[in-house]
């Protein structure tokens, strides 16, 4: 399966388990969604388990707290992370709070999914990376797979979660792992082992970050579509890097990064969202205070920049190879 | 040979056209004005009509521009909205708004002895919280704003436990979380206060929708304001509902009056509040809300409608606010001191007393005696709940409850944070703390 079947066949799955589950959302019915994430669940689980919304990311998500208060389990999609921020509100004041407000009395067990991320050619609007947003607001977990047999089994752990979950999908990693080379052909998640997707129900607990690679030389913390660019270009100039994959942003694996940085001694943070108070400020943070005493280079980060996303020069934006590269130089240099 | 084409955008020389002018809305009084509510049309009695619950709402937008009434001035109820409730059932509401109020003003009282921080009245509008929650099911849920006590008064949700909640204290359910006045009842059908407004809206839709499509026979009602209404929640829930049909009713208490800024900043100058549902396509109702036979039919037209699928309806109440906006208000500093005395449309409790004594079922002996009874029930109450601690004196919650129920399960970074609350809180009041 590629990831967006992964995805969808968790959705199938899990609307088959439990009658309570419900996944609305802009043209997810009919026509299964732009990116066909929801292709043939109204189909097979009825027009009230799978239907389409209006445009109205504040109704959606409203919505769907109302339908989390009576007892349905919600799967909104929001149609790309940017918007989002129409829906904020209803995210941040009401369903995160909905638990401790009402100390217990309420709850909301919704996961919203939404692809996020560039290099799609998307403009600013279609390739924001909102998570660090998402880990600022207290009571939402945050989640982001990067490949198809995660993207399943966090999925499956999200929607059975009692608390708001925001599920981000990297969008540029849907059909194959993305290089970081935008000249050169991806190759599909079928040449790619993570592609051996179970049909069946299993889940992969949240919270619990992935090393895709074990090594010596170095700490790489990355998610999303970047655990791959890393992986190229760590491959690429032989690198014995340690990448550990976080899977999920809140709740941290804490015990997975200290492990890992005091062992290699270094540590390069990996996000393609812009710098500034992103969540690379906070990883580096936790390694500073957890590890300083095993550091032996300063932890360093390579991000987006920090202007909206530029459509046509979004691949001098991208975090990629040569930006990669250079930190990595610079990191191991002594 | 080269064409010239015509300049599509050559108007008209701007210097000769008239300026453009901005409106900013102004209330028609101020403070030191005498004000007149004369020109307020207030429909006969019996002039509205009261449609099948099942008529389409384009057969009966009139509603949305009239006022439906029951009670005339002389305490008479007529017409066909009348509810023809029994008058053991008027002195039931009778007795919940007059507890209301009684609650109001001994809590009100509370906060300005510094027994809390906040407190918000219904004055005026008890009918509004008390009449339509009567006029539903015990089983529907009801999803307020701030300003419906009457809801739980209703309910009969223990009164000592509202207080705990106002002073924040050790009785506190809600551990002392929420902002006084912001309860939160699952059990009495109360869905949990936000203090950001609006924000229910979408959310009774979605317990509406749910309800629905779960085969369910359970409605949800909802509450805001009517500067509340301006906000995009409130056209979301309204889109939503007319799309899915779903089973719920949505309540504008148009009170006139958002803090110091009147309706006309949320658009009431142009339209009535009820109005809004015309473009939505649902039916809308503007009603008197200081007659509580007339919120009591209203709702239950509505309710009918919504549990026989027929749809959503809009109910505009429209009353005054006689008291400030919350114990943090001074209203004389930005309106006329006399308007409520002024508004035509009197006080919801003292018309439904009227009626029941032009019914010979209530007098003036009676009224009074309930009166004292009721201010009794809440000071003994309130007497009970001050030994549980008021907000201020002493903290009343373990502290380690700040970081309970952020998440089901707490996670390592809580943890971490809680263990540090801890620490911090040894170092300041020793070892053997506890919560007063
Ligand atoms: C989203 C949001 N904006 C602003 C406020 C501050 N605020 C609290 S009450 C209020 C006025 C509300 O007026 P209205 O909806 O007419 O209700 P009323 O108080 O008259 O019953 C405002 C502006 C808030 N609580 N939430």
């Amino acid at each position: 399966m590629n990831m967006i079947e992964a995805i969808n066949s968790a959705m199938d799955v899990m609307l088959g388990r439990d009658d309570k589950m419900v996944v609305m959302g802009e043209d997810v019915g009919f026509f299964g969604g732009v990116f066909r994430a929801t292709a043939g669940l109204q189909k097979k689980h009825g027009k009230t388990r799978v239907f389409d919304t209006p445009i109205n990311e504040c109704g959606i998500i409203g919505v769907a707290v109302g339908m989390g208060a009576y007892g349905l389990r919600p799967v909104p999609e929001i149609q790309f992370a940017d918007y989002i921020y129409p829906g904020l509100d209803q995210l941040v004041s009401e369903a995160a709070r909905l638990r401790y407000r009402s100390a217990g009395d309420f709850i909301c067990p919704m996961t919203v999914r939404t692809p996020f991320g560039g290099g799609i050619f998307g403009g600013q609007t279609h390739s924001q990376s909102p998570e660090s947003i998402m880990t600022h607001i207290c009571g939402v977990k945050t989640v982001i797979p990067s490949n198809p047999y995660d993207a399943k089994g966090l999925l499956i752990a999200a929607i059975e979660d009692n608390d708001p979950v925001v599920f981000l999908e990297p969008k540029r990693i849907y059909n194959g792992p993305f290089s970081g080379y935008y000249d050169r052909p991806v190759e599909p998640w079928s040449k790619h082992e993570a592609s051996a997707v179970p049909e069946d129900y299993y889940r992969i607990e949240l919270g619990k970050a992935a090393t895709v690679r074990a090594g010596e030389a170095l700490t790489i913390l990355a998610y999303g579509t970047m655990v791959h660019v890393t992986k190229t270009i760590v491959e690429e100039m032989g690198v014995d890097a340690e990448i550990i994959d976080l899977r999920t942003l809140l709740p941290l694996d804490i015990e997975a990064i200290e492990t890992s940085v005091k062992k290699t001694g270094r540590c390069l943070i990996i996000h393609e969202a812009t710098r500034t108070s992103g969540f690379g400020a906070e990883l580096a943070a936790l390694v500073q205070e957890r590890c300083f005493y095993h550091l032996e280079a300063p932890v360093e980060r390579v991000t987006g920049f920090d202007t909206p996303y530029p459509h046509s020069l979004e691949w001098a934006y991208f975090p990629g190879p040569v930006r990669i590269a250079t930190a990595l130089t610079n990191i191991l240099k002594d | 040979m080269t064409e010239t084409l015509p300049k599509a955008n050559l108007g008209r020389p701007a210097s000769n056209l008239p300026p453009l002018s901005l409106h900013i809305p102004e209330p028609r009084y101020r403070p030191g004005d005498t004000p007149d509510f004369g020109d307020i049309a207030i429909p006969a009695v019996d002039a509205t009509p009261r449609p099948g619950e099942a008529t389409k709402p384009d057969a009966m937008r009139d509603l949305c521009y009239g006022l439906v009434r029951v009670l005339d001035f002389d305490g008479q109820a007529k017409g066909p909205w009348d509810p023809k409730l029994t008058p053991d059932r008027l002195r039931a509401m009778l007795r919940y708004m007059m507890l209301v109020r009684a609650f109001d003003d001994r809590m009100f009282r509370a906060q300005r002895q510094g027994k809390t921080s906040f407190y918000m009245k219904s004055t005026g509008e008890e009918a509004t919280s008390v009449a339509s929650t009567m006029a539903i099911d015990r089983s529907d849920m009801c999803f307020p704003s701030y300003r419906q006590q009457g809801i739980l008064i209703v309910r009969d949700y223990p009164l000592i436990q509202m207080m705990n909640q106002i002073y924040s204290n050790r009785g506190d359910h809600l551990l002392g979380r929420q902002l006084p006045i912001m309860y939160s009842a699952p059990e009495h059908g109360f869905f949990s206060i936000s203090g950001n407004l609006a924000t229910q809206y979408p959310q009774a839709v979605g317990w509406a929708m749910a309800s629905a499509s779960k085969g369910d026979s359970r409605i949800a009602t909802v509450w805001c304001g009517e500067g509340s209404s301006a906000e995009g929640d409130f056209h979301s829930a309204l889109t939503f509902a007319t799309v899915y049909n779903a089973p719920v009713i949505f309540n504008v208490v148009n009170n006139q009056w958002a803090i110091s800024s009147f309706s006309g900043f949320a658009g009431g100058e142009r339209t009535t509040f009820a109005a809004r549902a015309v473009g939505y396509g649902i039916a809308g109702l503007r009603v008197d809300g200081n007659d509580p036979l007339a919120v009591y039919a209203a709702t239950q037209w509505a309710a009918d409608r919504a549990r026989t699928n027929n749809g959503p309806t809009l109910i505009e109440h429209f009353t005054y606010r006689a008291e400030g906006h919350s114990t943090s208000d001074d209203p004389s500093a930005y309106r006329a001191a006399d308007e409520a005395t002024a508004w035509p449309f009197g006080d919801p409790i003292a018309r439904l007393a009227q009626h029941l004594e032009t019914l010979g079922e209530w007098d003036g002996e009676r009224q009074e005696a309930l009166r004292k009874e009721l201010d009794d029930l809440v000071k003994t109450t309130q007497k009970q709940s001050e030994k549980l601690g008021i907000l201020g004196h002493g903290m009343h919650q373990p502290f380690e409850t700040m970081f309970q129920d952020v998440f089901e399960e707490m996670p390592w970074h809580l943890k971490e944070q809680s263990k540090q609350m801890l620490a911090e809180q040894e170092a300041k009041f020793g070892p053997n703390w506890k919560p007063e």
